[in-house]
């Protein structure tokens, strides 16, 4: 977790640095206020807080999903905030995000949601005609190998398990060897035992490829088992930045409210004995 | 490891082979259908501009002093639609007990299940030409033909039901003790009211549309007076009516939607 | 005093004694409506100029007219298979050509696809227009146009029918999971490549489905455009009709039920095979 130099450059920006970043709503909700984040060097980053406040809008507003009211968000330097709706594309290619409810083309097949990845990169032409160049095929097998679904890239989306479609998700994003990977409660719909494991791969995912990672996630246990990093927001402030080993008691108490926090510690010592 | 670096999308059509003779099949269509339609693509030329001059004589669309006529052709079209509906609905109740063949000796379910058929296949307009050489020119003709189109539309609906009595909830009532007709009051009535309405208020909207068309051939309502100001070469008059049926056949259908989902 | 009501009546809640189905408010609104739909009744039927005399001979005429039909003119059937063909070929080119034009006029009227109000305006303003105009007065509009012939009978087959497949994509892509939607975004897609990817696998089957059943109901209204001169059969039994030759007018009606019944049994057997 030591801030590595990405090769390039000593003086490199920040492959990540969010300020000041603002969403008021139009109905006067104040969903984000002057958030700010810096990321150096690849590290796996979980992002906690209670619902609503303002975990999914941050992770969003970062590729502009959601519109950020005031701010700057830049990509290895690259203003996001600014750019047209070309450049606002160019930049989407370099951002890989994975979603909570998986969000794959139920009728269309494993192989076909996994090369949308690759989508950015294809013109119109060959979009029509699904007909994308053999590195991109390589690599989807390849990912989708490494995922553990080597014997499924012809079954209908609608067809796999929440933990698979996950996993199709996962290798979608990492189709676009992304710069940065946005994930969004992937495990919310999941199961505990299959939260574990899409964890753990996404973990493993990002550590292989360098690739820093932004997780929300809700579950604490799990944030501190497979995270460098967190971050807590709550009412739209960020409220903690620190290592897992910081995130004692009383600032769990300041995040979330009041809770007895010893019990959720000692069932997520009784999973990690049985892992 | 090495990885296969060709992958093929599925295809709904099947193989490349399938797909290139289904194209093939299409094309060859396309070409005889065109080619039988014997368009004489001189005249289509020459016609262009006639075209285009027809369209700007329709515009603006004008009614000036033929309101009454416009006025009567809309009203006729609407009353046929609600008069027809509720004889419709009136017949129906014979017919659909006719046709339905847990009810009705065969002789007879043969016979209403006929009429049904002929109900369906046969175009509204062609029927009114029935009902117009029966009744003559007007309205009555027109009624009489969307009367027999939503009796036999709606006595099949009835039959269908009839036919398919679910025996549940029936089956509950009567196990609480009840009479004959409190069963049907209470079991079978809920259930067939509120369908039926609903269906009455939908096939209400389809009387307006096709009360719309009956005129053509005499039978009735505004369709008369747009055929004859096409005739007359009363163009603008002609947009007038179009937009008139447009307007109508549009609000029948947000009433129908509004009333329909007002019953639940 | 003793009180003869129980104890629990001070503490219960008080309920109605009576259970009515209705309040008093809905009672009196179905009443208006029963009123309102008696008045409408009779209001229809009676400015209606019945001819008593007409309709007291009238089953005499129909008795007469029947007789008058029977046996059919089988020899009269070589001379209307022209007219038959050219009556399933408008069909068919008028519902092929509404095909093509309904999918971007479903983009155009499905809140999630179009550009802006005004672009949505116009859409489902197409959609009205083209479903308030019936087929057969579309045939009066074009025959005033194009001239008489199956021309005129092709536009007003396809111009009735775009509106009636359209809504029915427009519906579909409306409710196509905005998830979907959003994840082909984070890619960086362009807006014809998400189109493509996310909304048409889902709204396809419905197109071709839609389409084969406008179609047959097309074959039905095909039948009669000949009336308004715009081709098909419809001239031939117009003409028969007017010169009495009952014998024939049988054979065409025969003919029309066959091609009608043939159409619906093909449309349904094809919808069933690729459900």
């Amino acid at each position: 977790m030591s801030s590595t130099t990405s090769g390039r450059g000593a003086t490199a920006a920040a492959i990540l640095e969010v300020r000041d970043l603002d969403k008021t709503y139009p109905t006067g909700q104040r969903a984000l206020i002057q958030a700010h984040l810096t990321v150096d060097a690849p590290q796996v980053i979980a992002i906690i807080g209670s619902s609503g406040a303002g975990k999914s809008t941050f992770i969003r507003c970062i590729n502009r999903l959601v519109e950020p009211s005031r701010g700057s968000v830049r990509l290895h330097g690259l203003e996001l905030t600014q750019l047209d709706r070309r450049g606002l594309r160019d930049a989407r290619r370099r951002i890989g995000m994975i979603f909570q409810e998986f969000n794959l083309v139920q009728r269309l097949t494993v192989m076909q949601n996994v090369l949308c990845g690759r989508l950015g990169t294809v013109g119109l032409w060959q979009t029509l005609r699904w007909r994308f160049p053999p590195e991109d095929i390589r690599s989807a097998f390849e990912l989708l190998d490494r995922v553990g679904l080597s014997g499924y890239p012809n079954q209908r989306a609608d067809a796999l398990s929440g933990g698979q479609r996950q996993r199709v998700g996962i290798a979608r994003a990492l189709m676009q060897q992304p710069e940065l990977l946005l994930v969004d409660e992937p495990t919310a719909s999941l199961d505990p035992k299959t939260s574990r494991q899409i964890m753990r791969l996404i973990r493993e995912l990002a550590v292989e490829r360098s690739t820093p990672a932004l997780v929300n996630i809700h579950d604490v246990a799990l944030a501190r088992a497979f995270a460098d990093r967190i971050i807590a927001f709550k009412a739209g402030e960020l409220v903690f930045d620190g290592a897992p080993a910081d995130l004692t008691d009383d600032a769990l108490t300041l995040i979330y409210g009041a809770e007895d926090w010893t019990l959720g510690q000692r069932s997520a010592g009784a999973e990690e004995g049985e892992a | 490891m090495t990885y296969p670096s060709d992958w093929r999308a599925p295809s709904m059509l099947g193989s490349p082979g399938r797909r290139m003779a289904l194209l093939a099949v299409l094309a060859a269509y396309l070409v005889w259908a065109i080619g039988s339609l014997e368009i004489d693509w001189d005249r289509m030329v020459r016609g262009l501009p006639r075209a285009l001059d027809i369209f700007s004589r329709m515009m603006p669309p004008d009614v000036g002093d033929r309101w009454p006529l416009l006025w009567r052709g809309m009203i006729e079209s609407i009353q046929m639609a609600i008069g027809s509906t509720l004889i419709g609905m009136a017949l129906a109740i014979p017919l659909g007990l006719a046709a339905s063949r847990n009810l009705a000796p065969r002789p007879i379910y043969l016979f209403a299940r006929g009429l049904i058929v002929v109900g369906r296949t046969f175009h509204e307009v062609l029927i009114a030409i029935f009902f117009v050489k029966l009744f003559g020119f007007g309205p009555v003709a027109g009624l009489i033909t969307l009367a027999f189109a939503s009796a036999t539309f709606l006595g099949k609906m009835l039959a269908e039901d009839i036919e398919n009595i679910q025996p549940g909830p029936v089956e509950a009532i009567r196990s609480t003790g009840a009479s004959f007709l409190q069963i049907v009051a209470h079991a079978v009535a809920p259930q067939v009211i509120v369908k039926t309405l609903g269906v009455l208020i939908y096939r209400l909207d389809a009387n307006l549309r096709h009360s719309t068309v009956v005129g053509i051939v005499g039978a009735g309502g505004i369709g008369a007076t747009l055929s004859s100001s096409f005739s007359r070469y009363d163009y603008d008059f002609a947009a007038a009516i179009l937009l008139t049926i447009a307007a109508l056949v549009a609000f029948g259908e947000w009433f129908s939607d509004w009333a329909r989902r007002q019953i639940r | 005093m003793i009180r003869s009501e129980p104890q629990s009546e001070y503490y219960a809640p008080r309920h109605p004694e009576v259970w009515q189905r209705h309040t008093p408010i809905q009672k009196l609104i179905h009443w208006l409506w029963l009123v309102g739909t008696a008045i409408a009744a009779v209001w229809a039927v009676s400015s209606l100029d019945i001819e008593w005399s007409f309709l007291a001979d009238a089953h005499e005429q129909a008795a007469d007219i029947a007789t008058r039909m029977w046996p059919p003119r089988w020899s009269y059937f070589p001379e209307i298979i022209q007219p038959l063909i050219q009556t399933v070929h408008i069909a068919t080119l008028g519902t092929m050509a509404a095909v093509a034009l309904a999918l971007p006029v479903a983009f155009l009227a499905a809140r999630n696809t179009t550009a802006n109000s005004l672009t949505w305006a116009i859409g489902r303003g197409i959609l009205v227009a083209s479903r308030s105009i019936n087929t057969v007065i579309w045939g009066l509009l074009f025959v005033a146009i194009f001239g008489p012939g199956a021309v005129a009978g092709v536009f007003a087959v396809a111009a009735r029918s775009v509106g009636f497949i359209a809504k029915l994509i427009a519906e579909t892509i409306e409710e196509v999971d905005g998830g979907q939607i959003e994840a082909a975004r984070a890619t960086g897609a362009g807006t014809l490549q998400i189109w493509w990817v996310a909304i048409l696998p889902q709204a396809l089957p419905v197109l071709i489905g839609t389409s084969i059943y406008r179609w047959d109901i097309n074959v039905r209204e095909s039948s009669v455009l000949g009336f308004v001169g715009a081709g098909g059969i419809g001239l031939y039994l117009y003409a028969s009709i007017n010169s009495f030759a009952w014998q024939q007018v049988l054979m065409i009606l025969i003919a029309i039920g066959v091609i009608v019944l043939a159409s619906e049994a093909l449309s349904a057997w094809v919808r069933g095979k690729i459900t």
